[in-house]
């Protein structure tokens, strides 16, 4: 053999040297993508701003105003300006963290939004804990002993998780839990005694107690997140479970499992870190979207366990027509996502080499 | 010479909504230290034999034989913690397609030392000696380049030829290579399978080739088996494939066109009912 033949048998693919060029259109490309999604969200939320039938001046002064003061306020707040302009001073507002004042609360959106994100964060994190840990081992298990007793219980597990409103299980577990058996807290998230002694500092309640070494109230935090969380995290460990057993399904049935059996592993090995590891890379997908649902969309849970996060905060502005405060708590959310996704994006490449540039 | 693998009347089927099927019905054959290779088209159950002396078989296949022995291990009796001990360790496989056979997710020189740990309790530094030792003994120019790189970034001959480091590497004595160059471009099919012939001549293993080129085999192994439903219908030294008597093996001779002569119209290969039998 030749050494031409032998070089041109390897692909270019990754040389010794890192070649900076690729990475760096890589990189530009990747900042592309993310400025046009959140400008398209910007856009998507102004213009969802201005056609609702509220009238931002009238929400503020109240509708018995006199003509001139309304004139006055309309203009002060730019609204006589041209559409393209007012879209302007958004953006600009918005990339500065400006979101205006909430009309409900009277402090400035964004930092009420400082105050009950890390309430819906911590929720969201602890739940994806929970559905991540049972739905991988669960979902490999179901793969493993397909047609058995064992994958029908996960599937049932599954339905149930997929066709169950949460508002309706969160209200019988609280009935279950708190009310007859007592095992937790009530509602909210922190109990009187502590409500007013206790100093976040991240705001990530159950960190911060650990934190400062109060174990009392961390076991008192524990006993309100608890229910919720494990409820969210059923959900997330729903859908988790049956996308792992049928990635893993996949993986089984391909051609280097035969190879792996034919090396002589065991089976644990094969399933546990061959199989799995192969699954791995759509797995994070599947719980990044699972994640970014549970913090955009625990609007429920939050309303039922009187969680005071990010859903329970645009639920009362929007009841209360605070359009600033819905839009701004829109676009962190928006955020979150595009956050989210190029994070699942980058891991998806250090998980897959064939991804890799 | 003690025979490595004895094979009598080896019976593989699998249960089916309509019945069973019986992929393999009544293999015999001895293997010593040689080149054994079986023939046969798609479906003839070549490649179930080989899995069925692997102990590979799916589990809700249904097997049997009267002899199914290797170096004297009673390999339908043995326990599964032996059998897995036997497989990669003193019996091996190289499969069709290096695209699918290897690992995606995993370095090459990852995947030969896996083989080499599982077997054999080596230190890692000492490991990765070994599996850069087997992929020079492949032919691999720059083994320590091609140890850090994953299978999709090789060609399908260098793909095939880390598979065959893979499996070698803990020494196996029998090799059962299943249909191991069909996926690759003709001039590479002959590089690799010289250096599949040095290494088994040079550590003297046993080696089942199966295969459907029968050019190949005859030019290949020492010894041909042809199968034919399930059967063996015809068993034949290499070099006297040309005398071959059975029908069948005749058709499939026969369907190998020649330079220089009319090939107008190619025979169609005969399949007769009874020889099923």
């Amino acid at each position: 053999m030749s050494s031409t033949t032998m070089s041109e048998s390897v692909r270019a693919g990754r040389p010794f040297h890192v070649r900076a060029w690729p990475v760096a259109i890589g990189v530009l490309r990747f900042a592309g993508v993310v400025i046009t999604t959140f400008l398209g969200l910007l856009a998507v939320t102004f213009f969802i701003g201005r056609v609702i039938p509220v009238d931002p001046v009238l929400a503020v002064l109240g509708d018995r105003a006199p003509a001139s003061a309304i004139e006055r306020t309309r203009e002060a707040m730019g609204l006589n300006l041209p559409i393209y302009q007012q879209f302007f001073i958004y953006v600009r507002q918005a990339l500065a963290g400006d979101f205006g004042t909430s009309v409900l609360t009277t402090h400035p959106v964004m930092s009420d939004i400082a105050r009950v994100f890390p309430a819906t964060i911590e929720l969201a994190t602890l739940g994806t804990l929970i559905g991540t840990s049972l739905g991988i081992p669960l979902g490999v298990l179901a793969a493993v002993k397909r047609g058995t007793l064992l994958d029908q219980l996960v599937r049932i597990i599954g339905l149930i998780g997929y066709s169950v409103p949460i508002f309706w299980l969160g209200l019988l577990a609280l009935l279950v839990f708190y009310a007859k058996l007592g095992w937790v807290a009530y509602p909210g998230r922190i109990g009187i005694a502590f409500e007013y002694s206790f100093t976040p500092i991240t705001g990530l309640y159950l960190i911060d107690a650990l934190w400062q070494g109060e174990w009392e109230v961390a076991v008192d935090v524990f006993r309100h997140i608890i229910l919720p969380a494990a409820l969210l995290g059923y959900f997330s460990m729903a859908y988790i479970s049956r996308m792992t057993r049928s990635f893993m399904l996949n993986e089984l049935g391909q051609e280097y499992i035969v190879a792996a059996r034919a090396k002589g592993l065991s089976e644990a090995r094969i399933i546990w870190f061959h199989a799995l590891r192969n699954a791995a890379v759509p797995l994070v997908t599947v719980i990044a979207l699972s994640y970014a649902t549970l913090l955009e969309g625990s609007v429920l849970t939050e309303t039922v366990f009187s969680w005071p996060g990010l859903g329970l905060y645009i639920t009362n502005s929007l009841q209360n027509a605070d359009m600033n405060a819905v839009l701004g708590g829109t676009i962190i959310i928006g955020s979150t996502f595009i956050g989210i996704n190029l994070l699942s994006d980058l891991l998806y490449r250090t998980l897959d080499p064939r991804t890799r540039a | 010479m003690r025979p490595l693998l004895h094979v009598d009347d080896l019976k593989v089927s699998f249960p089916t909504r309509s019945g069973l099927v019986e992929a393999v019905r009544g293999v015999s054959f001895t293997l010593g230290r040689e080149r054994l290779g079986i023939v046969g088209e798609s479906g003839s159950g070549k490649s179930q034999t080989g899995r069925a002396i692997m102990g590979l078989t799916p589990p809700q296949a249904r097997i049997s034989a009267a002899r199914l022995e290797f170096d004297g291990i009673d390999l339908l009796s043995a326990p599964p913690k032996l059998r897995r001990s036997l497989r990669g360790g003193r019996i091996a496989m190289v499969l069709q397609d290096p695209k699918y056979s290897l690992n995606p997710v995993m370095s090459i020189g990852r995947q030969i030392v896996e083989t080499l740990r599982t077997h054999e309790n080596v230190s890692r530094k000492v490991a990765r000696e070994r599996a850069l030792d087997m992929l020079a003994a492949v032919q691999i120019r720059d083994p320590a380049r091609v140890f850090d790189l994953y299978p999709h970034e090789v060609s399908g001959g260098m793909g095939q030829r880390a598979m065959i480091a893979m499996m070698l590497v803990a020494g196996p004595e029998l090799l059962i290579a299943d249909e191991p160059t069909s996926a690759l471009d003709v001039t590479v099919q002959l590089e690799v399978l010289s250096i599949l012939d040095r290494l088994v001549a040079d550590r003297g293993m046993g080696l089942v080739f199966v295969s459907h080129d029968l050019r190949l085999v005859s030019s290949f192994c020492d010894r041909v088996l042809v199968m034919y439903a399930g059967k063996v219908v015809e068993e034949i030294a290499a070099s006297e494939l040309g005398n071959a008597r059975h029908p069948y093996t005749r058709g499939l001779l026969n369907c190998m066109p020649t330079l220089g002569t009319n090939r107008h119209p190619l025979p169609v290969l005969d399949r007769q009912p009874e020889w099923r039998l």
